[in-house]
């Protein structure tokens, strides 16, 4: 069990999305940053999909009242353990009693707190995931409050038998941080139906985050968009990474909490390998979009698939080392 | 019908059959899809009917890529399965309409000159088509309001509107499944979950149902309310 001292500016519990009910009208959601997510929970040798914490701006003051093994990645948070640097991308055992302090975010905007056997919330329609707008999942469907009580999952004896004296290369963090986000998009459906003043800004400008921008979706800010035609829109599917124009002309990204289907024109669909990127802009930086071809995004896809892959197997072994010196 | 597929992103393609909110194109968005889900490949996660398209999620990984998502499609769309029959199940829907759960049928009646019962029994008179389910969970977009009971939004939304209330927007006539602001005229509620999390398949309504809503009292809404 996990005591919530101080639940943060905004911190969830998140897993890998509730997927298969679209038809329902029910968002995927999920963590934001998928990336940080899945090498979080392989830091604490969890299989894959547990669920965690996903702080946004400030983190979270837990205390703990098991043994378990967590991790923290993402963002540049400081963290303490009992009052002592935490360093993050990097698994930690902690025992009942520890004080695990998340601080302000210096770079990025969110991170996940893994734990060791995940946090065990009650699964709502096959996911963990908090969907706030319609109070699903999660605690309550609602983000964590002080004096909540946070359910872990079993943790494997020999994970917490010594020190964890290893952690990930900073390669795995680089993502993260900078004011101005290369963020690459593939043109989207309704692409050729903006005038090409718009299209040409649309990859030229740099949109600004601004502080309306939450799980659901970016408001960004900068040069006007304009259809070359005016006409009505039936709405059609948008995913996480959907950029839209309503008529203010100012774009929209859709994140990972974003409605099933939009009504307004899609001028670009953000490759998914850099949705990790988007998910940890905050406002006031500045987002600049690179066009690319569909089966350059689809190629990058399975390439970060991938690396991810090795990633996770690397610490796989390295548990594996951990318990074979026992 | 002719059909273009547009992709999505690297694990969805729309295949869409027209841009407009039209009967015999929705009809044939849902026959599609009945025949998609019949013909199976592994790796396509969900199939999601809209008004005059539908959506097809895969995981590139098992399913492959766009190109082979699309010979697929190609091969299982229209070929065969013209004739595949889609559920017409119909859904009644009791609606206490009126009073405190439908504080705008006074004002939708004035708009139109009617009397509140002649608005009743207009609207539950009608056959609804879900033509999709999106906006928010278990949402419903229903064809078939009569032209005479279209009505504008509310100048000023509600900051909060209740579960279950019934309203009309313009055009369109719906159901809220969840508590949300909302600028809907409501003119009634129902006791019915149209959202359940719990229930094994969430949505009371799926696209390609026929809705029709019958009028009650304010005691079958609270018996009906106990006993959900």
């Amino acid at each position: 069990m996990i005591d919530v001292m101080d639940g943060g500016f905004f911190t969830t519990v998140q897993d890998g999305g509730r997927s298969g009910y679209r038809h329902a009208g029910v968002p995927v959601g999920g963590a934001m940053d998928a990336w940080a997510y899945r090498l979080a929970n392989a830091l604490v040798g969890n299989e894959g999909d547990e669920a965690v914490l996903e702080a946004t701006m400030a983190g979270p003051t837990l205390r703990f009242y098991v043994e378990t093994v967590i991790a923290v990645c993402g963002g540049d948070f400081p963290c303490t353990l009992n009052g002592r640097p935490l360093p993050l991308w990097k698994p930690e055992i902690v025992r009942p009693g520890d004080i695990l302090k998340i601080g302000v975010c210096r770079a990025g905007w969110r991170a996940y707190i893994a734990v060791s056997g995940g946090i065990a919330v009650p699964p709502v329609m096959g996911s963990r995931s908090t969907y706030v707008p319609a109070r699903l999942g999660g605690l309550s469907g609602r983000p964590l409050q002080p004096g909540d009580a946070l359910p872990t999952g079993a943790v494997c004896r020999h994970r917490v038998a010594k020190p964890l004296r290893w952690g990930l290369a900073r390669s795995a963090s680089r993502y993260i941080g900078g004011k101005t986000k290369m963020v690459r998009a593939v043109p989207g459906p309704e692409y050729c139906e903006f005038t090409p003043e718009s299209c040409g800004q649309f990859f030229a400008a740099r949109y600004e985050v601004t502080p309306q921008s939450d799980r659901i979706g970016y408001r960004l800010f900068g040069p006007a968009l304009a259809l070359g035609r005016e006409r009505e829109m039936v709405s059609e599917a948008v995913v996480f990474g959907t950029v839209q124009v309503p008529a203010s002309g100012q774009p929209i990204v859709l994140m990972a909490d974003s409605q099933t289907t939009g009504g307004y024109p899609r001028i670009a669909q953000v490759a998914a390998a850099d949705l990790p990127v988007l998910a940890q802009a905050r406002p006031g930086d500045c987002i600049q979009f690179q066009p690319i071809a569909p089966e350059e995004a689809a190629r990058l896809y399975i390439e970060q698939q991938q690396r991810l892959g090795r990633w996770i197997a690397a610490i796989r072994r390295q548990w594996g080392e951990n318990s074979e010196n026992d | 019908m002719e059909y273009t597929l547009v992709p999505l992103c690297e694990y969805a393609i729309t295949v869409r059959f027209a841009s407009c909110i039209d009967e015999t194109v929705n009809d044939i968005v849902h026959r599609t899809a009945v025949q998609l889900q019949a013909a199976q490949k592994e790796g396509i996660m969900e199939i999601v009917p809209a008004f005059s398209s539908l959506t097809v999620y895969y995981d590139p990984l098992v399913a492959g890529n766009y190109a082979d998502v699309c010979t697929w499609l190609r091969e299982n769309i229209g070929s065969s399965g013209q004739d595949a029959r889609r559920s017409t199940r119909t859904t009644v829907i009791p609606v206490c309409y009126g009073g405190e759960f439908g504080p705008d049928l006074a004002d939708v009646a004035r708009f139109h000159g009617m009397t509140e019962d002649e608005v009743v029994a207009l609207h539950s008179a009608g056959r609804y088509r879900v033509y999709m389910i999106g906006f928010s969970p278990g949402f419903s977009y229903l064809g078939g309001l009569s032209p005479r009971l279209a009505t504008p939004r509310r100048t000023v939304p509600r900051t909060m509107v209740p579960a279950g209330s019934v309203g009309i927007a313009g055009g369109q006539t719906g159901v809220y499944p969840l508590a949300t602001p909302g600028g809907w005229q409501l003119i009634g509620r129902t006791p019915l979950k149209l959202f359940d999390p719990h229930r094994e398949e969430p949505s009371l309504l799926s696209a390609g149902d026929i809705v029709q809503f019958r009028p009650i009292g304010v005691e079958e809404f609270a018996c009906l309310e106990r006993g959900t």
